[in-house]
């Protein structure tokens, strides 16, 4: 949708921007005229309302899911019914049930794989970007060791050595993830370390992790807000994947990506499509509605400079 | 002049400095940037941006320091309140040389050294409204509460000539001059006796120029405050400071109150500075101006001898291999063939312009 029509015929998105403004109060300026661009990107906003949806399902599984995910019923491999709505799987347990439980592992791994490796990220590329020359220098050469490794390999190496658990498979992403973050934190406070009001602040006295935290990492944070946005997305792609390979959350549990393992097998592939075709969807759609949010978030972000510097 | 005995008996008190002892003093200050070359990286050579600096301050006056741009007159103001470590030399300020405290002993010192920063769009972050800019300082250094802070904010807005409704807003909705003020304000939070101003004003409107440089006035006699006023623009400078240091290529060239400096430049570079400046009054333009040619040398190989012989008029062969030094007195400058002392020049011809508050360069 181009500019001017947005401004002479406000769409559905813009108006329910202009509620969330309004809620926010006056004085957050900057904050307003971000949600304002965010969701002038239709796309974004639809993308963050199908998200927040599956955030609901994932806190809601135990209201919203028809049946216990590990109950086991005496039909096998069931077609959709009105008493399984999608069917069974191959032990006899309601599909939708697990589709709605497995909402939560996806979102839980994603999350906290990604709140793990921000952490690490930030704080590693706060530190080689301001003290420089050898912490730098050291910095970043592990960065580029973590970087050469063959990702998802070695997350399955690790997952089979410490054991697959809804716990390791966070840790083991967020412990690979960060060396993206810390390069792009390390390169916002590069050029914002040397802009007068971090001098200021040396001057005034404040202490070092002061400067780093309020001063520079809130001006840094635009692109970490969008590199987490699209990590989300990839996290769960990555988890899935490795339910996939029987190395996720274990069994019984139920995740997106171990339902998908069922489709292993040609016979469920060609004839039994409600076993794969779900978790499938759960999966692109999520994934696919998260990176229209980061989308969103990049262009209400990024143009900042342009209006609200000068 | 009274107002200004005022001012440096306020000062003298606030800094505890003896009678006709600087407060600040410089000494032989040099700052080299490091140029490191080949595959390991050794050094082989070195940017002299600051090269043997010496001045003094003293309470309650403003010390103006010019030059062209690229002559280590902003480097100097940095290295004083230790934003960039110096090379070498000392920086004396109460009794004590800066180099030689720890950082915990440093960090309390210079606090007593604050700076106004020349571009007011990056010298405030961009993120905080300008109540939290200003309570910041008092906060961090636990000398009041959140609530205390917010009426030392409102004093201190009214006495930069801005209003209460200021606290709530965001750097980004106030104009370049106001910005400024805030700048300004947030140098005094913490009670400073000496302030280093660079170029407060080089990047506001003339008009603006006038009534920033009238507030550092004002808050100078009010607050008893000692200033470093750095700055290329001559009128500005002529317009604030009691005494100039005139620098070129890392050096100091001339120093001399300003009266004397505009009414007798000693040397040619200073000179060739007045004159490079175009007189208030348009009937005095006509003169015959000495113009320079050239461009300044590069730093990291400064030319034998004094370093102005490249571009300076009157250069002899002894410029060229012997460096000059700064002459003691209230009338120092770096020559071995001094311009005549008393003779007319351009930028004196009018001598009521002086104090013409109305044209900073």
């Amino acid at each position: 949708m181009s500019e001017p029509t947005t401004l002479t015929s406000p769409s559905t998105q813009t108006a329910a921007a202009r509620a969330v403004v309004a809620s926010l109060g006056k004085e957050e300026s900057y904050l307003r005229t971000v949600v304002r661009r965010f969701f002038r990107h239709r796309l974004a906003g639809i993308g963050l309302f199908a998200f927040l949806a599956m955030i609901l399902v994932a806190v809601l599984a135990p209201l919203l899911a028809p049946h216990d995910p590990n109950q086991i019923f005496d039909q096998f491999q069931a077609a959709p019914s009105s008493a399984h709505l999608l069917g069974t799987d191959p032990v006899g347990r309601d599909v939708l049930s697990r589709l709605i439980y497995g909402a939560r592992v996806s979102i839980t791994v994603s999350v906290g794989a990604v709140s793990v490796y921000v952490i690490i990220g930030v704080c590693v590329g706060l530190a080689a970007g301001y003290y420089g020359k050898v912490v730098d220098s050291v910095l970043m050469r592990v960065v580029d060791v973590f970087m050469s490794f063959p990702y998802f390999m070695v997350i399955l190496i690790l997952v089979a050595v410490i054991g697959p658990s809804l716990m390791n498979i966070t840790l083991a992403i967020g412990v690979l993830g960060w060396p993206v973050i810390s390069r792009l934190v390390r390169g916002s406070v590069l050029s914002i370390k040397n802009q007068d009001y971090v001098k200021a602040g040396i001057a005034l006295g404040y202490s070092t992790p002061k400067i780093l935290f309020q001063h520079i990492l809130p001006n840094a944070l635009s692109p970490i807000i969008v590199n987490a946005t699209f990590g989300i997305a990839n996290a769960i792609i990555l988890e899935s994947g490795l339910s996939f390979l029987g190395l996720g959350v274990r069994p019984p549990a139920a995740s997106w990506g171990n339902m998908l393992s069922d489709a292993q097998s040609i016979t469920v592939m060609t004839s039994q499509p409600w076993l794969w075709l779900p978790p499938g969807i759960a999966i692109f759609v999520t994934v696919l509605a998260i990176n229209f949010v980061g989308d969103g978030l990049r262009d209400a972000l990024e143009s900042r400079e342009t209006k609200s510097h000068r | 002049m009274s107002v200004i005995e005022a001012t440096t008996r306020k000062a003298r008190a606030r800094a505890g400095v003896p009678d006709g002892e600087p407060l600040l003093s410089v000494q032989d200050l040099k700052l080299h940037y490091p140029i490191r070359g080949g595959i390991v990286s050794r050094q082989t050579g070195a940017v002299r941006a600051v090269d043997g600096v010496s001045f003094e301050v003293f309470p309650g006056e403003t010390l103006g320091i010019v030059g062209e741009s690229g002559c280590g007159k902003s480097t100097t103001g940095r290295a004083i309140i230790r934003l960039e470590n110096p090379t070498a030399g000392a920086v004396v300020f109460g009794g004590r040389d800066l180099a030689g405290l720890n950082t915990r002993e440093l960090r309390r010192v210079r606090l007593n050294l604050q700076m106004v920063f020349q571009d007011p769009y990056s010298s405030l972050n961009p993120q905080k409204r300008i109540g939290d800019l200003l309570a910041e300082p008092l906060v961090a250094h636990g000398r009041a509460s959140r609530k205390e802070a917010g009426e030392r904010v409102t004093e201190m807005l009214d006495r930069v000539g801005l209003s209460a409704q200021f606290k709530g807003r965001y750097p980004h909705e106030l104009s370049g001059g106001q910005r400024q003020r805030v700048g300004i304000a947030r140098a005094l939070m913490l009670d400073p006796t000496l302030l280093v101003l660079d170029e407060p004003v080089s990047a506001l409107d003339v008009s603006i120029q006038a009534q920033v440089l009238n507030l550092l006035r004002d808050l100078q006699a009010e607050l008893g405050l000692t200033y470093i006023f750095i700055s290329h623009g001559l009128g500005a400078v002529r317009y604030i400071s009691d005494r100039i240091v005139v620098m070129y290529l890392g050096k100091v060239m001339e120093v001399a109150t300003t009266a004397e400096l505009f009414a007798n430049p000693r040397h040619p570079y200073t000179e060739i500075l007045l004159d490079a400046y175009p007189a208030p009054n348009p009937h005095l333009r006509d003169k015959e101006r000495t113009v320079v040619e050239g461009d300044v040398p590069n730093a990291a190989k400064p030319p034998s001898g004094c370093v102005f012989h490249t571009r300076c008029p009157f250069a002899q062969d002894k410029c060229r291999t012997e460096e000059p030094r700064l002459g003691g007195g209230s009338h120092a400058f770096a020559c071995h063939f001094p311009l005549d002392a008393g003779r007319p020049t351009a930028a004196s011809g009018n001598p009521e312009t002086t104090k013409n508050p109305g044209v900073p360069a």
